[in-house]
């Protein structure tokens, strides 16, 4: 099916379904429960969820198969961002025309920034590429404020020409639509005390995330994705096999910073605003942890990163003293306080520390990331199973 | 005309003249050794045949056209290939997969963006490396790791590599260099089999005389930069410049 071999076409449905079922999956608490907290079924953070995985997955055909670690993929999800708000003031608020136009624009910035970048490799390449991205990030800031709107950040505004549809758009602030299915619109449905939402931003992204991963598995299995693996392998034996590895790496530059700007584009989408901080170089470390976290090379792996790490960043940082009175309530009042003193500097404003550390502890125990950690469980269970018949096994990370 | 000429050639590393006039002129299917003690230029010399040194001046032409100034992947796509003093393969791939992309070089040439075909729907390539694994005796590791194959398998390997892109001359860069004797003789008879089987012209740099007299058609000895002589090995063994040249380093 698709061209795909049987394992990868049961690891494609499984996303797809574990993707479009999410909703549900991801909120297992009912509403009024104290554990609601940990839901992470609200369309906000489920769009984050595969928005940043595209990103992600982008991020790993350049890193995970050539080995090339870009410190400046923020830029392109920025341009993706600044290139979809502008098609919304400029021709219409469908999200389709913002979304190609996002990419293209991306695309076109990834060929220049690679075409310099890449004449450099290691440590070299990483600086050039996190030099250009502060380069636009501090452009986007002051110089190019007519184009980006500088520290406000670009927003649509009432006076937008908006060609295609700007007559609909006289009372209030129009909203971003697919052929009219508004991005914001949810439908609710409550069940015995479980509240799902099922929002059209959401469905848009994650079938645009599926078409991207499936991208990517084709390219994982294409020729070409053997190339970028030799070049990550021994670069000096593939230029003495007849073969450039510069266009190559250039390639797979450009199609990363197509998936950055595809992301950035859906970042507008479904929020039609852009700032400059998206551009910032902790937005391309982000993208290296999720990549690093997941399991960098394998195809599922980015997209685990960049669910696990958001769902740090917005579930953790929720979590505050009086949540944390509330857990440990039970405990004699000395303990209480001792304990909540002790979880404090983890939680809230201290989620990064919590997530440093799980991060540490995964490269030093899981180096091949979340995904290497499903796999030895997987191991484990079938070693449990067959007895001691199964054979070391030594299959390729997916 | 032979398929390599090298005519004049200089190279200088600041004060040291590591090739001084090289004239060399390897016909076509035979098996060229180039030997030369510590600092002969051996090295440079090679290095200059496969684009990774330009030379000072001289020119050196292959089939005649000219390799100076041309890339490494441009001058294999010539039909040079290189085998490496240390085994040069992609360790991180497995070892079908390390003789495919060779394949898929002489096909598609030095790039294509075949980005949406399937590598296991390429049967005529998988087919072609396998015979090339057969032909090398191993077609039972194809699917090994090929960074955990023995010294020996990789160089095999690495031969196989180069072969299957059926080129005009090989180049070998001390194909035994830290090999036990067992695996130097293992070489030998592979390189005598590869020979045999095919029209290909070989040039070997090479330390181990053993090496040298086992397999050569013909001898260039290098000193200081210079070709000292060109002989056939009966002609090198007892040759007294040669004697001069490798005093104290091997009994020739």
């Amino acid at each position: 099916m698709l061209k795909l071999d049987r394992k990868d076409t049961l690891l494609l449905v499984i996303v797809a379904l574990m993707t479009l079922a999410a909703p549900i999956i991801l909120n297992p608490f009912p509403t009024g429960s104290a554990l609601a907290q940990f839901n992470a079924g609200y369309p906000d953070l489920m769009q984050r969820f595969v928005i940043y995985g595209i990103f992600a997955i982008g991020f790993n055909i350049l890193f995970g198969l050539t080995g090339y670690l870009s410190f400046g993929h923020a830029a392109f999800l920025g341009v993706g961002s600044y290139s979809a708000v502008w098609m919304f003031k400029l021709l219409s608020m469908n999200v389709l025309p913002a979304i190609v136009f996002s990419v293209i624009i991306a695309g076109l910035f990834a060929v220049v920034i690679g075409y310099v970048s890449l004449r450099r490799s290691g440590i070299y390449f990483s600086i050039l590429t996190l030099a250009f991205a502060q380069m636009s990030f501090n452009m986007a800031y002051s110089v190019l404020t007519p184009i980006t709107n500088g520290e406000t950040g670009l927003q649509l505004t009432l006076n937008d020409p908006r060609i295609l549809d700007g007559a609909r758009a006289a009372t209030g602030l129009p909203v971003t639509n697919l052929f009219g299915f508004e991005m914001r619109s949810t439908a609710h449905l409550d069940i015995a005390g479980w509240g799902f939402d099922f929002s059209v931003g959401y469905y848009l992204s994650a079938v645009i995330m599926l078409l991207a991963f499936y991208l990517s598995m084709r390219i994982f299995r294409s020729p070409f994705g053997l190339m970028l693996r030799a070049i990550k392998s021994n670069q000096n034996r593939l230029s003495y096999t007849g073969l450039n590895a510069r266009p190559y790496t250039l390639a797979a530059f450009v199609i990363s910073g197509m998936y950055a700007g595809l992301a950035g584009g859906l970042l507008a989408a479904m929020d039609p605003l852009a700032g400059a901080e998206r551009m910032q170089w902790t937005a391309s470390g982000e993208v290296v942890l999720m990549t690093i976290l997941g399991g960098a090379g394998t195809l599922i792996g980015p997209v685990l990163g960049a669910g696990f790490i958001k769902y740090f960043e917005n579930i953790f940082s929720k979590i505050n003293d009086s949540i944390l009175h509330q857990w440990f309530s039970f405990m004699p009042d000395g303990i209480e306080d001792f304990l909540v003193t002790l979880v404090h500097p983890f939680i809230g404003k201290g989620w990064h520390l919590t997530l440093g550390l799980l991060f540490m502890a995964v490269v030093i125990f899981l180096p091949g990331g979340l995904v290497e950690g499903g796999q030895r469980i997987g191991r484990l269970f079938r070693r449990n199973k067959a007895g001691d018949t199964a054979s070391p096994a030594t299959t390729p990370a997916e | 005309m032979g398929i390599l000429e090298v005519k004049g050639v200089n190279k200088r590393f600041g004060g040291l003249q590591a090739l001084g006039d090289v004239n060399l002129n390897i016909q076509e299917n035979t098996v060229h050794a180039i030997i030369g003690p510590n600092g002969a230029g051996k090295s440079t010399l090679l290095n200059v045949l496969v684009g990774k040194l330009i030379p000072d001046s001289g020119s050196v032409l292959f089939n005649g056209q000219s390799v100076l100034g041309r890339k490494p992947h441009e001058i294999n796509q010539m039909g040079i290939s290189r085998v490496f003093q240390t085994p040069e393969i992609f360790g991180d791939l497995s070892v079908i997969e390390n003789v495919m992309i060779p394949c898929f070089a002489k096909r598609d040439g030095a790039y294509r963006l075949h980005a949406f075909e399937s590598v296991g729907a390429e049967d005529s390539i998988v087919a072609q490396a396998e015979t090339m694994l057969a032909d090398v005796g191993m077609l039972e590791k194809r699917d090994m790791h090929a960074g955990s194959l023995s010294r020996g398998d990789k160089r095999r390997l690495e031969m196989a590599m180069c072969l299957v892109q059926e080129p005009k001359l090989l180049l070998l860069d001390e194909p035994t260099a830290g090999m036990a004797r067992a695996d130097t003789n293992n070489t030998i008879d592979l390189l005598k089999e590869i020979k045999a089987k095919r029209d290909i012209t070989m040039v070997i740099i090479e330390h181990d005389m053993h090496v040298v007299f086992s397999l050569a058609q013909r001898i260039t000895v290098l000193a200081q930069g210079s070709p000292l002589v060109e002989e056939t090995p009966e002609n090198i063994k007892g040759h007294p410049k040669v004697r001069e040249a490798y005093l104290g380093e091997a009994q020739v």
